[in-house]
């Protein structure tokens, strides 16, 4: 069970267990960390669990699929390093993960 | 002025129940939403995607359930009022009076919410200071085209809407379409056809880009765009139009004076009765201890407050329970029997 840190936009830092096969986007949502909406409740629809991913992990994620890339596209100022927490999944080598979110989710 | 017994906000699955609880007890609805279509979530989220949980439905698709729960509530013969947000209510003597954004006025003594995580919005520009640019400058759809003749109108986006309109404009205006990377999410087609219009230097194809600042007193002069390793370009332009798909905001429901919790609404469980009478909220913009966010628990809630609006909406008749299978009366209106 990986420890991730959730970086709110204003700096306040949540470290939450996040237990294998929960995505990162319910890690933060059921521990009821702010700053990812969720709309669609993680079937990649909706673009409000938009986060910013820690530069060191990003090239250590599984790779974006095309559907992820295209909601992307709506996310609120994406960036290099946005990724859409509901796709990513919480894993043992996930230990110490740390995402950023945005301003805000749209 | 539309008079009814109960308006109901959103015509997501959750909604066209309700309108089918609220029609077999003998109530009319006018059904109010701010999308183009019927289906909320279902049919702007995710049509093609399998559900596996509603009751008795092993496999059914977001459009395929909004096809089946409309030929459900056909016999009702029920308006909806599609395009349309509900701005205001106040109370009106017994009743609710309810104006929508096209200022239509709906009086009713009952209102249910079933609007889910709100209403459908465009998603705007990012960037601080925009909005005194809406609708002067800046435009998250187009009403007429040639409102942008012989314009320089800068596009951004990679969709179809954002595909569709630079070919389309390209005819009219100078168009620069904007977007943050070198590949489209639009129909292949289109795609194509903007390449071919940028060698034929008909449009200006930017990528990957996105925008930067805004520059201009009452109008716009002019945009920065940057791309990801940080290069910034000028582009003077007289107005730029986004289509980056809709989000959902709760918007005008947070004026009404009804309690919050988060983004949701607290019910009593009894009648799914927000703290106004006569305000009920099911589905997914409803909380309450163990709430589940699923379609069938919005079916469950909303036969519940359909029962409450009986109450308002004919305080001098009593409500009588009854089953589809054997009941005359919802058979009749049903139009499975006639009446003998």
């Amino acid at each position: 069970m990986p420890k991730i840190t959730y970086i709110e936009h204003n700096g306040k830092t949540h470290v939450q267990e996040v237990p294998n096969g929960l995505s990162v986007m319910e890690g933060a949502v059921q521990n009821n960390i702010p700053g990812i909406d969720a709309d669609c409740g993680g079937s990649c629809a909706c673009a409000t669990c938009h986060v910013y991913v820690d530069a060191k992990w990003f090239g250590k994620l599984p790779k974006k699929e095309s559907a992820e890339e295209d909601m992307l596209d709506m996310a609120y100022e994406q960036k290099k390093n946005s990724r859409l927490s509901c796709q990513i999944t919480a894993e043992d080598s996930l230990d110490g993960l740390v995402v950023k979110m945005p301003l805000k989710q749209g | 002025m539309i008079k009814t017994d109960v308006l109901v906000i959103g015509a997501g699955p959750v909604g066209l129940f309700a309108v089918h609880q609220l029609g077999i007890i003998g109530l009319k609805a006018e059904v109010v939403d701010n999308l183009d279509k019927i289906g909320g979530q279902c049919i702007e989220l995710y049509p093609d995607k399998p559900i596996y949980d509603i009751p008795a439905i092993p496999e059914c698709t977001g459009e395929s359930l909004t096809k089946s729960l409309l030929e459900q509530i056909k016999p009702f013969k029920t308006n909806f009022h599609l395009n349309e947000r509900v701005q205001a209510v106040s109370k009106e003597k017994e009743n609710w009076k309810i104006t929508t954004s096209k200022n239509k006025i709906f009086i009713a003594p009952n209102i249910i919410i079933a609007g889910g995580v709100g209403s459908f919005e465009p998603r705007k520009f990012p960037i601080e200071g925009i909005e005194k640019f809406e609708n002067n400058g800046v435009f998250y759809s187009v009403k007429d085209k040639n409102y942008f003749k012989n314009k320089k109108v800068c596009i951004f986006g990679g969709g179809d809407s954002a595909l569709d309109w630079a070919i389309e404009l390209s005819k009219i205006s100078k168009v620069t379409l904007v977007h943050r990377r070198n590949e489209f999410r639009g129909a292949e087609h289109s795609g194509e056809i903007a390449r071919k219009l940028e060698k034929e230097d008909k449009l200006k194809i930017k990528t990957p880009f996105q925008i930067n600042s805004i520059e201009g007193g009452k109008y716009i002069n002019a945009i920065t765009i940057k791309s990801e390793d940080g290069k910034v370009e000028k582009i003077t332009t007289d107005y730029v139009l986004g289509f980056f798909g809709l989000i959902m905001k709760l918007g005008p429901i947070t004026e009404w004076g009804l309690n919050l919790e988060k983004k949701t609404i607290p019910v009593n469980t009894e009648n799914f009765q927000t703290n106004k009478e006569g305000i009920f909220a099911i589905g997914d913009i409803c909380t309450y201890p163990g709430k589940l966010k699923l379609i069938l628990s919005g079916f469950h809630e909303g036969a519940l407050a359909a029962r409450a609006c009986f109450k308002l909406a004919r305080p001098n008749q009593k409500y009588r329970f009854e089953f589809t299978t054997t009941s005359k009366s919802i058979q009749e209106k049903l139009g499975v029997k006639k009446s003998d």
